[in-house]
């Protein structure tokens, strides 16, 4: 029965399964991690056209903030410039979307019970986590072969293409085999996620930290693994070769794991709780602190993190001698014709922005999260009106993106103000450039209220506005679309700060579209069914 | 007033599944009112429509005088509900959510809650995500039972109890009717618990009610075993109207009667002579199979047609 053989039965059922189930997510990402290299070096080559325009910026590249950011510069070229830029994210990115994969197919189905219901068919022991752990294997060859052939066709080198292909897919599996170790601790999906996305984040910041200062630290780093493959700037193959090894490594310990426990149980041992609520838990806003606030909580610091080192970024941006003009031209269309720090400042806060209504769309979905697990009935059963419990929740979603947008704008303001010895002018400044993004934020939970009222199948959907508006921001201004395509997301319409001058009527305008929508989304809430499955 | 909840030819459709086809229920004010039926019958559409969670397409819903669907946060402080698929905050204990709940209906008695667990044998400080079926389900009784009000609605309670704990929800449903004169409404296709707790019955099979009334009235309708040894031969008993399925083996006479046919049966075996006579009354679960049999026919076209 404990054979090799009997152990995996099984696993090409729950593979094809897990594909059907995860079709469109994993389209969507895959899709998404190969086309952005591929978009970013057709800017580039847009951008600086020739050399002598490269090396005109070359100075801001070497800004210490940019190397925390994005790692050192390897090789001043096209090619070395795409990986640079985007790396980084990629890097994170696609191992975010692998340890998500593997804990939604393995823990997450544990949690919720389906995984018994599998488990007591003709399915090994094993069958689960291999299956798992091939669908996201699969999903990450597919990046990796899908962004070198797009960059590529940008006309980059091959070699350095396929470099930085094959490290999106290392850093991919990699984190796909930490997943799989990391799922047989905890009893809970979220905070199996939760731990592995925190590892994820350590190595980011292991390799920030040790590019900026002792460079063995950046060694300890996975992420950092990645950027040191060195694409397009002499690649050093040999480093696919820790990231094969450790994966082994974690994937090994992931079965082991599994192979000793139980179904349902964790490693870590489940701490219990108190026997009876604190007084202040007794109504729908009490409960919804108690389920917002670790969400609240990690995106806090998240933004302090993010307004820090990009306050500090801008710093570099003054020593800049004669800026490329085509960059200028980028920036000023980005972030407002001012002078180039003013100009790069809006535009970071600009995306800033969008990374908080990150958080806006996370938080409005948990009210549908709440009705869809069934949670809602005994709540809705007791004295509680919907529009009370809608409140509780979107009280979160609203206030608490305007507290994550005031930390990353002060955050930035003390960084940036230290630098260049205006700290109380500057917080004063850049708080008002991130708090104007508050509104146009609230657009879009006011567009999730109104799909969870109206329609709550698609309020997912949600999602697709915020991803839409980062295209058309990061990519528009760069491909020259016309601004009416533009003005379709609320961010267009943000005045640029600093710099230019603050206009009200933008905001009230999208503060009364965020209102329209979320009354639409609440009257259609108080007349549907609840719960919609 | 007198009736705690009375729905008239409700109608509800989800797309183009009817759920709901003109069910009526009524339940006195005080009174344990069983709803029977099988998986699927709209028992758990019913109750939600009556907690104004989704809105009929026809008929009407009157719960403790009010309008579900409008007085809804008025009405439920004076209610407790139980769902049938007790789902709980994965990270809140169970003893955090028996107090949210307790508190969110307008307050809970903290003696009775401390028995309750003491009699469920609940331990209240494990995570939500940690408790089996039974023991969420538990929780959520707590919840119910230990706060005070009108009307308490258990959907399937006991469908993930062990036997020892469904006892122990019988006697507090008992206690609970008879303290506190409190109206219960009780949903379930486990006939014991009904047949011991209910004073009157619905049962409902595809979204409509086939039978309603007390279980002494619904056995009126139907019949009774009866086992009897006689003097001499059975004969003349096969004529009788209202004999069903007799049959005779070693002298000993079996058949079933309908309750109507009893009185001349009896007259025509005492003309033969009784030895000896043991007589049934029909369970509900033969209620339960004779109304599934009855329907089987249509039943089964039905749902052909659906596909």
């Amino acid at each position: 029965m404990n054979g090799p053989m009997n152990s995996l039965t099984g696993t090409r059922a729950l593979a094809r399964l897990a594909l059907r189930l995860d079709r469109v997510r994993l389209t969507v990402w895959v899709l998404g991690l190969a086309v952005m290299p591929m978009a970013t070096a057709a800017n580039y080559f847009k951008l600086y056209p020739t050399e002598a325009d490269l090396r005109a910026v070359s100075a801001v590249f070497t800004n210490p903030s940019l190397v925390a950011l994005s790692g050192p510069l390897f090789d001043l070229s096209i090619g070395g410039l795409t990986a640079w830029k985007i790396g980084a994210t990629e890097f994170v990115l696609v191992g975010l979307m692998s340890l998500l994969t593997v804990v939604r197919h393995t823990r997450a189905e544990e949690e919720t019970g389906r995984l018994e219901l599998i488990r007591a068919t003709v399915v090994g022991r094993h069958a689960p986590l291999t299956a798992a752990l091939l669908v996201t294997a699969l999903a990450n060859l597919a990046i990796a072969v899908l962004t070198a052939l797009g960059l590529m066709a940008t006309g980059l080198p091959t070699v350095g293409s396929v470099a930085f292909g094959l490290a999106t897919g290392l850093v991919g599996i990699l984190f796909a085999a930490v997943a799989a170790a990391v799922a047989q601790l905890t009893e809970g999906a979220r905070t199996a996620s939760g731990i592995a996305s925190a590892v994820l984040g350590g190595t980011y910041l292991l390799r920030a930290v040790g590019d900026t200062g002792p460079a063995w630290l950046s060694w300890l780093s996975p992420t950092g693994w990645a950027l040191h493959l060195r694409p397009y700037a002499d690649e050093r193959w040999w480093v696919a070769a820790l990231f094969i090894g450790f994966a082994v490594l974690f994937t090994a310990a992931g079965y082991a794991l599994a192979g000793r426990r139980d179904v349902g149980a964790g490693l870590l041992p489940e701490r219990p709780g108190p026997a009876t609520a604190s007084p202040g838990l007794r109504s729908p806003l009490a409960l919804a602190w108690r389920l917002h606030r670790g969400l609240l909580l990690g995106w806090t610091v998240a933004l302090a993190v993010t307004g820090a080192v990009l306050g500090g970024a801008a710093a570099g941006f003054g020593d800049l001698q004669s800026p490329n003009q085509q960059l200028a031209d980028v920036l000023s269309r980005m972030g407002g014709r001012t002078d180039l720090t003013d100009a790069f400042l809006a535009a970071i806060f600009g995306i800033t922005g969008m990374v908080a209504a990150a958080y806006t769309v996370q938080a409005t979905l948990r009210l549908r999260q709440e009705e869809s697990s069934g949670r809602v009935e005994a709540l809705l059963a007791t004295g509680i009106g919907r529009l009370r419990w809608a409140a509780s929740h979107l009280v979160f979603a609203l206030l608490g993106t305007a507290l994550l947008l005031a930390v990353a704008g002060v955050a930035g303001g003390l960084v940036y103000g230290a630098q260049v010895h205006d700290v109380g002018g500057q917080v004063g400044r850049l708080l008002e450039a991130a708090l104007v993004q508050v509104p146009a934020a609230w657009v879009l939970a006011g567009f999730g209220t109104a799909l969870i009222g109206l329609a709550p199948r698609l309020s997912a959907l949600a999602w697709g506005a915020l991803i839409l508006s980062v295209l058309l921001f990061e990519l528009g201004a760069l491909f020259g679309l016309s601004q009416w395509v533009l003005d379709v997301t609320p961010f267009a319409h943000v005045p640029k700060l600093p710099g230019s001058a603050f206009t009200v009527t933008p905001m009230l305008w999208l503060t009364l579209i965020a209102v329209a929508l979320g009354a639409a989304g609440l009257a259609g809430l108080r007349r549907r069914d609840m719960p919609v499955a | 007033m007198t009736e705690a909840i009375r729905a008239d030819a409700l109608v509800k459709t989800f797309g183009r599944t009817r759920a709901l086809d003109g069910l009526d229920l009524a339940v006195q004010t005080g009174e344990v009112h069983g709803f029977l039926g099988p998986n699927g019958a709209g028992k758990s559409t019913t109750i939600r429509v009556l907690l104004g969670l989704l809105h009929a397409d026809a008929g009407t819903v009157r719960l403790l005088g009010g309008d579900p669907w409008r007085d809804i946060a008025n009405l439920h402080r004076r209610l407790a509900y139980v769902p049938g698929d007790v789902t709980l905050w994965p990270n809140l204990s169970g003893g955090e959510v028996i107090d949210l709940l307790g508190r969110l209906r307008g307050g809970l008695d903290t003696r009775r809650r401390a028995e309750l667990l003491e009699r469920f044998d609940l331990d209240p400080s494990k995570k939500g995500r940690t408790y089996s079926k039974g023991n969420r389900q538990k929780v959520a009784l707590v919840a119910a039972l230990a706060s005070d009000v009108e009307l308490l609605m258990f959907d399937e309670p006991t469908s993930g109890l062990d036997p020892l704990m469904e006892e122990v929800f019988r006697q507090v449903v008992r206690e609970e009717q008879e303290r506190a004169g409190r109206t219960v409404l009780l949903s379930s296709h486990i006939l014991a618990e009904v047949e011991e707790l209910c004073d009157r019955v619905t049962i409902i099979r595809d979204g409509r009610a086939v039978e309603t009334g007390t279980l002494a009235g619904m056995r009126h309708l139907t019949r009774t075993a009866i086992q009897v040894d006689l003097a001499g031969p059975a004969t003349g008993l096969d004529t009788l109207p209202g004999v069903h399925d007799l049959r005779t083996h070693n002298g000993t006479v079996r058949f079933d009667v309908d309750n109507t046919a009893l009185d001349a049966v009896l007259r025509q075996l005492t003309t033969v002579g009784i030895r000896s006579l043991t007589s049934q009354p029909p369970t509900l679960e033969e209620l339960f199979l004779r109304h599934y049999d009855r329907a089987q026919a249509g039943g089964k076209q039905r749902t052909e047609a659906a596909r």
